[in-house]
């Protein structure tokens, strides 16, 4: 392999989990002050789409007066094409759980939730004997701590945070205005944190070899490693850890079929970055680009030239508009317009400019939407118009 | 004590108390922020996204009417990024709307039609959505008129049904484009557990829900001369109608309504106060005889509280919901019924009138008195009872249609025999009121003396808290009611069936016990109904109910059996209060019904 083109592969998240009762005692052990500092020196960002510092996160709920708080772990994993959360719980369930504790003892709570995704249902036997098992474990230790599995109802927008609780509210699962943020006002309305399954995961990695061993993986605002669904035109499919700060360029000339005309990264509601830009891409939560987000699956899907723009943007659009939960105005109109519209542009009912109106609408969507998805939708429809522009008339 | 924050709007600096909303702050600036979702009643949504506004600092913007205030927070309500964006999502709602104003009942009156106006919208470069989906108007209901394509999925009559009536038969399904407004199956409203109060038709800021309208027939009637048309007009009609007609909230119109009534050709203009006079000498001797066969002859047949029964809605509500406890209802039909089954009996007999030609209208502030008027038990007089309910709303658009200039009507009064009221029967409009008339009466009745508050105002059931209590205790009776003699009269009086749930609820589960309790299914009361003009908020609720107690403190009468008309008709037709003429007129049965 050419010296420069080496993508740093990294086996942290999978990693045998035999030692999980010692890691669960050993952080019992310590003050929650200095857990959160550990946390916070590691820069861990959440990994489920927003990117939000992990330690912060944790040390908000703590300093909640509340006595009754959540830890909710996000497992509704939605994005189309990614199951790398689904492997963490195959895999290594005995770290999500122990991170979930850990998270427990640091913010004070009792009760903690899986919201999992519907159709991994067949998950749930395995789980739950791993919950029993960990459960008596934390009777063992004496620490008062529950976890239930709560199985979702199969919408993409139950996997937003507020939607989530909705949902487990046994209310319709639309978000709700933020603030109040999860951290004061969550699940029943109490102090709640939410981390995705891998987030959780991460944690367990730094509880385990200290912050600096995370900290020392990645680049600046983006430190440790992540792990990948690489799709599409590739030779070698599957899921990676792979460290952040990668350039694009690298991740083709490990990843692609040697024709890639273009990337989509972080999945329906992220970027397409096109061949010219590969070099100047980094993959990160602040890119060179556009700041570039990694949202839920860490997506990376190649294309390569047999590939029509117009096709995938169809698709991208297709799904949003059916997974949007249509209460506000800018999203469920939004996506029924830019589907509509291109439609129209391909047929010829309406001229190229109308392409440009279609912009300016996806940047009224970003700036009024009231939750993640209709924001993001300008993502994926931009990068694509503005490089492909002519795949979207002719 | 409010902390207060400093906030700047629009480069004006102003303080504001911390916690409040963008929209809030903007009125002390002097600013209007346009909403569509938001409404005083209701909780936040912050779905319709048009009062976005951006703040300082931040890329995206904010919708106002969900951002709570920070300190030092700079925010623009007027910027060039606030109105492409905002104009934009006026323009998409217009592109998923059946926009056709001119057909469009609303038309005048939409908050949609307004902003479109506002923004002057007038291009249509989008897509026209509406004409891809093949809509259904349902008007199976005698009530209301739903029609999706007219629907913006602001989710206010969702929050409406749930929040205020706890009645949920209206919820948002589905998602994303399909996301629309629907009842339980998707059955049409008149098969589902919908009250028809109405509620969310007034808080529907377009035309996607509204009042079946009678409007039509009722001119048809009028222009028929061999017709004798009468109408009645409930009391909180007057203190409503004349917002529709260039008057502040609050404005009493009683004469000048009569005036109009006359001036559209009715033959006769009456009151409903009438009825509701009657009511309290009907349903407080109820009371009486209920409390008689339970504290003496121990009868288990009789059931108390004594529940009134004036509110369709609540009538509604409760056959659905607690189809057990329909033995508690009062057995007296609601005020509206109660005259029209007089108007094709004593009046037409008084008048020597073929009740077949009479044709009896109703103006109320309320649509569940449509669904009532069309209950297959109010034929009593032979006939349909009423023919035709019209809200306060409809009223108000058959004045104007006939070009009557209201501000400049003089007053007049309302017509004998069935026209003459107390203020006892014009508190019937507000939530209390009922309980307040029927104390007054009955104290009396009981003891020989007037209820023991001052000017006979009995404060404690009055307000708009959502359920109230209130008792009085009852010494040195006349002998006939010497078995009352110490009693505490325990009452509670609930408004909006959310709170009425947790006052049955109390009442089921054994935690209250109460003798009478009044339910109005409208906030505030019938001054709150589904009918009234639209806006109906808090203030507006509010100014009304100030107008009701105006309107009874000054009448020169104030106590049901006072009423000269009511000492005529039981003199001359009804014989006495639980008589016989009374139970075949004035009395009712009740149907239980699904849950679902
Ligand atoms: C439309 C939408 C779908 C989402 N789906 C998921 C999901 O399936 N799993 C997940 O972990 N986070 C999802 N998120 C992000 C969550 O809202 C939330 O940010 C996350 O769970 C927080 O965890 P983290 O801090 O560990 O990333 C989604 C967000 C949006 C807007
Ligand atoms: S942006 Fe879309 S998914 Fe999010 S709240 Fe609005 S309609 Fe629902
Ligand atoms: S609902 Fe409003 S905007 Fe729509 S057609 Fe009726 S008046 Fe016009
Ligand atoms: S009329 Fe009343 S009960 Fe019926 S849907 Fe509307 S608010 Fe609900
Ligand atoms: S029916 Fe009216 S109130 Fe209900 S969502 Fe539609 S527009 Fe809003
Ligand atoms: S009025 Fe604020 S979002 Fe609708």
């Amino acid at each position: 392999m050419t010296p420069g083109y080496d993508l740093k592969r990294v086996d942290f998240i999978f990693q045998d989990e035999s030692d999980w009762k010692e890691i669960l005692q050993k952080s019992l052990g310590r003050p929650s002050a200095e857990l959160i500092n550990e946390l916070i020196s590691s820069e861990l960002k959440g990994r489920g789409g927003a990117g939000f510092p992990t330690g912060f996160k944790w040390k908000l709920a703590a300093d909640e007066l509340n006595p009754i708080k959540y830890i909710i772990c996000n497992a509704d994993e939605g994005e189309p094409g990614t199951f790398k959360d689904r492997e963490i719980l195959t895999k290594v369930p005995m770290k999500v759980l122990t991170a979930m504790a850990i998270c427990g003892y640091v913010v004070g709570s009792h009760e903690a939730y899986i919201y999992l995704r519907g159709e991994y249902f067949f998950l749930q036997p395995a789980l739950n004997k791993a919950i029993q098992e960990f459960q008596a474990t934390c009777q063992e230790l004496n620490f008062d701590f529950r976890i239930n599995l709560f199985m979702g109802a199969g919408a993409y927008i139950c996997g937003e945070e507020t939607a989530l609780f909705e949902s487990m509210e046994g209310k319709r699962g639309e978000p709700r205005n933020k603030p109040p943020y999860p951290t004061s006002f969550g699940y029943l309305g109490k102090p709640t944190v939410i981390n995705n399954v891998e987030t959780l995961a991460h944690t367990y990695t730094i509880f385990k070899y200290g912050a600096k061993r995370f900290y020392d993986l990645g680049v600046q605002y983006s430190r440790g490693s992540k792990l990948f669904s690489v799709s599409g035109d590739t030779p070698k499919p599957g899921i990676y850890e792979l460290e952040l700060g990668m350039s694009l360029l690298d991740f083709v000339h490990d990843f692609g079929d040697g024709d890639t005309k273009a990337v989509q990264v972080g999945g329906a509601s992220g970027f397409l970055v096109p061949q010219k830009r590969f070099a100047e891409t980094t993959i990160g939560f602040q890119g060179k680009l556009t700041g570039i987000s990694l949202p839920t699956g860490g997506s990376m899907m190649l294309f390569n030239s047999s590939r029509s723009m117009y096709n995938v943007l169809d698709n991208y659009l297709e799904f949003f508009r059916e997974e949007s939960c249509g209460q506000c105005t800018p999203c469920r109109v939004g996506c029924q317009q830019l589907l509509n519209g291109i439609k129209a542009v391909k047929r010829g009912e309406k001229n190229a400019l109308y392409l440009d109106k279609l912009l300016r609408l996806t940047e009224t969507m970003q700036y009024t939407a009231k939750c993640g998805l209709g924001q993001s939708v300008a993502n994926s429809f931009s990068s694509i118009v503005e490089n492909f522009r002519e795949e979207m008339i002719y | 004590m409010t902390t207060k924050i400093k906030i700047t709007i629009n480069e004006k600096q102003i303080e504001v108390a911390e916690g409040s909303s963008i929209v809030d702050a903007a009125v002390c600036a002097g600013v209007i922020i346009p909403t569509l979702c938001f409404h005083k009643d209701l909780c936040v949504a912050g779905n319709c996204r048009v009062c976005v506004v951006e703040i300082a600092g931040q890329k995206r913007l904010s919708a106002a009417c969900a951002t709570p205030c920070e300190e030092g927070m700079e925010i623009l309500t007027n910027s060039l990024k606030v109105r492409n964006a905002r104009k934009q999502i006026i323009e998409l709602l217009l592109s998923e709307h059946n926009a056709d104003c001119t057909l469009c009942y609303k038309n005048g009156n939409c908050e949609l039609q307004k902003l479109a106006s506002d923004y002057k919208i007038m291009t249509q470069d989008f897509i026209q959505l509406a004409p891809l989906r093949k809509y259904q108007i349902d008007h199976y209901s005698p009530s209301m008129i739903k029609d999706d394509s007219k629907c913006i999925r602001c989710q206010r009559c969702v929050r409406t049904c749930a929040e205020i009536q706890g009645v949920s038969a209206l919820t948002a399904a589905y998602k994303g484009d399909r996301m629309k407004i629907a009842t339980f199956f998707e059955k049409p409203m008149n098969d589902v557990v919908c009250t028809n109060c109405g509620q969310c038709i007034n808080h529907c800021p377009t035309g996607a829900l509204v009042e079946r309208n009678y409007i039509e027939e009722v001119w048809d009637a009028l222009a028929n001369k061999d017709k004798f048309v009468i109408v009645q007009t409930a009391p909180a009609v007057r203190v409503g109608l004349g917002e529709e007609l260039g008057f502040e909230p609050g404005t009493r119109v009683t004469g000048k309504m009569v005036a109009a009534l006359k001036r559209l050709g009715f033959d006769a203009v009456m009151d409903t106060d009438f009825s509701a006079d009657l009511t309290i000498m009907e349903e407080g001797s109820e009371l009486l005889m209920r409390l008689k066969k339970v504290l003496v002859d121990h009868d288990p047949n009789v059931k108390l509280p004594l529940a009134t029964s004036c509110s369709p809605a609540w009538i509604k509500y409760i056959e659905h919901m607690y189809p057990d406890y329909l033995d508690h209802l009062s057995t007296c039909k609601s005020p509206q019924q109660m005259f029209g089954a007089l108007v094709k009996t004593y009046y037409a007999k008084h008048f020597n009138l073929n009740p077949e030609n009479i044709v009896s209208v109703s103006i109320m502030p309320c649509t569940a008195k449509k669904f009532e008027a069309n209950r297959p038990e109010m034929h009593d007089s032979g006939y349909r009872d009423v023919d035709y309910v019209l809200t306060t709303r409809e009223l108000a658009i058959m004045i104007k249609q006939a070009g009557i200039d209201f501000l400049k009507l003089d007053d007049r009064s309302f017509d004998q025999i069935m026209g003459a009221s107390t203020g006892a029967g014009v508190i019937f409009g507000a939530t209390g009121g009922v309980m307040e008339a029927a104390l007054r009466t009955a104290y009396e009745l009981v003891t020989g003396r007037e209820v023991p508050f001052e000017n006979l105002n009995i404060m404690p059931v009055r307000g708009m808290e959502g359920v109230r209590e209130a008792s009085i205790l009852i010494e040195n009776p006349l002998p006939d009611w010497s078995f009352l003699e110490g009693i505490e009269l325990k009452c509670a009086v609930a408004h909006g069936l959310v709170n009425v749930k947790s006052l049955m609820d109390s009442i089921v589960s054994g935690e209250s016990q109460y003798h009478f309790i009044e339910i109005m299914a409208c906030p505030g009361g019938c001054l709150g109904g589904g009918g009234q003009p639209i806006p109906t908020n808090p203030e507006i609720r509010r100014k009304r109910a100030l107008a009701i107690y105006a309107e009874d403190q000054g009448m020169p009468l104030r106590k049901s059996h006072q009423n000269p008309e009511i000492l005529k008709i039981y003199s001359e037709f009804l014989t006495e209060p639980l008589g016989e003429v009374s139970h075949h007129l004035l009395h009712t049965h009740y149907t239980p019904r699904e849950r679902f």
